[in-house]
């Protein structure tokens, strides 16, 4: 359904532009049709780079992004109003997406006017009610009140029954559990899986490893703007292949297990400059040649991709 | 001897009454104790913390003693709080490692720290660089400006000043929660070593990341909605808890392991009360499933095992 070939974003920082910072380099995935994607990685890798970039708020610096088989930047007019029919997102901090001096469900009201002029007042209404039921939340509690009313969870479940008023196809959630409580988050991922479950497939951006192992069907993990492993969330969490990706299995704390023994960092000061492996100057296995030599990704067994020389 | 707390009673004043942050809390930490404090965000984790060391309005001090080490802590007297804060009290806030002063050499602000503190900086210099060794930095960074520093690098700057004078508490308050999973581990593993070196004795490490302490802490303390709901040893609370909010809460979290698919985890239904009027009695009564008549009263903070102190009229 979704696919993206080589996209690279750089940014330009610095006075006057002159740096060039890569935040995406060459990332190439796919989402297919009813299918949770998790986008797994710390801050600075990219994720979210690459959530907008879906999302049209940014162009890639290079490579094509295809939604239904067409790019998605060369839409025009009318065939970009059809393409966020099909594509939103939902973003980390539920209270930064309303105006607080505006009641909450005027979100509803803005989507009616942009992309459902002609339709009557009842079946709006109807329509709207049907999606709050649909995000679990009862329509008289929560419509006509103001965002400071409604408490995080039910915000970003307004935002999501937002998206299901159009024919909503593929959802982008960037970081949407990492503001609410442990007691509210369940309910939302549950939420999550339902909707896959009804047609829809969600792009699932975190940093918390055991959320997305709840809820994705496959994962993508990233490093400095890299895909350094993919594949099968069972396969990437049963057998991390990349030395990053074991590093980060051992580092997420747990319910069930303590650290295991002690911590090792390593820091080689020499980088891997233009031509090696990301994660050269802290990666424990790391050979002399992966300071040359970029790793491709690899598929070493099905569906499962890992970008490293040592272990592909 | 450690911290005792007794009938703490913290509010916030506000144009439309008083904000019931902090109800009447009872505890105590003992020395080399790694005491956890979870709860959801609003529960008055961070209203307990920041009372035992520096009651800012519109926070008001209503009732309640604090003693460390048998001796009274002053907590409603700013004045006389400052021979305890940073000596013998300190606290980590949340967001420290962004909070450094962008004007100063490191090096330069600790000096001032310390100067305002009665301490002087070369006397403990020594000291101090022994520090940095143990928390893997080089004691160039004295001569840096935290710009320079990454977010990791800072909050372990953070942790060497605020730990420099070997305080009788530490109190670190969501010290992890903007921290990558390593470095993550790697700050957990300093408080745990600080205490094992006698840095600090006893620390109260907040935090809503119950899997974190489950890693560090000796003892969890759970609260809800301004009032203490349970407190034990870290296996005990995770393996048996008795609160029904402790356990709803233990129980709705995505463990590593556990797949949608396979299990479907729950979550509470119901919000937390607001704090301006909450309901009398037990305040998690209204998303409880066995709330009875009684709950209309406040359940008292009983020891039901040794170490295992529990809110609720079920156990009781």
């Amino acid at each position: 359904m979704l696919s993206l070939e080589k996209v690279t974003k750089i940014y330009r920082t610095g006075a006057l532009g002159m740096r060039k910072l890569t935040a995406v380099f060459e990332v190439s995935f796919e989402i297919g049709d009813k299918e949770i994607v998790a986008l797994i990685g710390e801050s600075g890798s990219g994720k979210s780079t690459i959530g907008k970039m879906i999302l049209r708020l940014i162009p890639p610096t290079s490579g094509t992004i295809r939604f239904e088989g067409i790019d998605i930047f060369l839409l025009k007019g009318q065939a970009v109003k059809d393409y966020y029919r099909k594509v939103q997102g939902v973003f980390q901090d539920p209270f930064a997406s309303y105006n607080p001096i505006f009641k909450a469900d005027r979100i509803f009201t803005m989507i009616r006017e942009e992309f459902f002029p002609g339709i009557s007042r009842s079946q709006w209404e109807h329509k709207v009610e049907e999606a709050l039921r649909a995000v679990g939340l009862n329509p008289p509690d929560v419509l006509g009140k103001y965002p400071h009313q409604l408490s995080g969870g039910q915000l970003q479940r307004f935002l999501i029954a937002r998206a299901l008023l159009l024919d909503i196809r593929l959802l982008v959630a960037d970081e949407i559990i990492s503001m609410l409580d442990a007691s509210t988050r369940v309910d939302v991922l549950n939420l999550l899986a339902d909707l896959r479950d009804r047609g829809l497939s969600i792009l699932f951006i975190t940093h918390d490893l055991s959320l997305g192992h709840y809820i994705s069907d496959r994962s993508i993990v990233l490093y400095k703007g890299r895909i350094v492993e993919m594949g099968p969330t069972e396969r990437v969490y049963a057998r991390p292949l990349h030395p990053y990706t074991e590093m980060l299995m051992a580092s997420i704390p747990r319910l069930d297990q303590k650290w295991p023994g002690q911590h090792t960092r390593i820091e080689r000061t020499t980088s891997y400059g233009s031509s090696g492996c990301v994660y050269y100057s802290r990666c424990p296995i790391a050979q002399e040649i992966c300071a040359r030599r970029a790793p491709e990704l690899v598929e070493v067994e099905a569906g499962h991709h890992v970008a490293c020389l040592m272990r592909s | 001897m450690g911290l005792r707390v007794e009938n703490l009673r913290v509010y916030y004043r506000t144009l439309s009454g008083y904000v019931r942050a902090l109800e009447g809390a009872t505890f105590a930490v003992s020395d080399g104790e790694i005491m956890g404090l979870a709860g959801e965000s609003g529960c008055g984790k961070t209203t307990l913390g920041h009372s035992l060391i520096y009651l800012k309005p519109p926070m008001t001090y209503m009732e309640g003693r604090v003693l460390l080490d048998g001796q009274e802590v002053p907590i409603w007297d700013m004045k006389r709080m400052s021979e305890f804060r940073f000596r013998r009290i300190s606290l980590i806030p949340q967001y420290a490692m962004n909070a450094l002063n962008p004007t100063r050499k490191i090096g330069r602000m600790i000096a001032d720290l310390l100067a305002a503190h009665g301490v002087d900086f070369r006397e403990i210099l020594p000291e101090l660089k022994r520090r940095l060794d143990l928390v893997q930095l080089s004691h160039e960074v004295l001569n840096m400006y935290p710009i320079e520093l990454s977010g990791g690098m800072r909050q372990r700057v953070v942790m060497v000043i605020s730990t420099l004078l070997n305080p009788a508490l530490l109190i670190a308050d969501e010290i992890t929660s903007a921290l990558d999973v390593s470095t993550q581990r790697a700050v957990c593993e300093m408080i745990v070593e600080f205490r094992n070196r006698g840095f600090v004795r006893s620390t109260i490490f907040i935090t809503h990341d119950m899997s974190i302490l489950y890693q560090i802490a000796d003892t969890i303390m759970v609260m809800y909605a301004g009032q203490l709901v349970e407190k034990a040893p870290t296996e005990v609370i995770l393996r048996s808890p008795h609160h029904p909010y402790t356990r709803m809460l233990i129980a709705s979290l995505p463990r590593v392991g556990v797949r949608h698919r396979q299990e479907r985890l729950q979550g509470i239904p119901g919000a937390p009360p607001r704090l301006l009027d909450p309901l009398p009695g037990c305040r998690f009564r209204d998303r409880c499933p066995v709330a009875f008549a009684r709950c209309a009263e406040v359940p008292p903070f009983v020891e039901i095992e040794p170490g295992h102190f529990v809110a609720c009229w079920q156990e009781i």
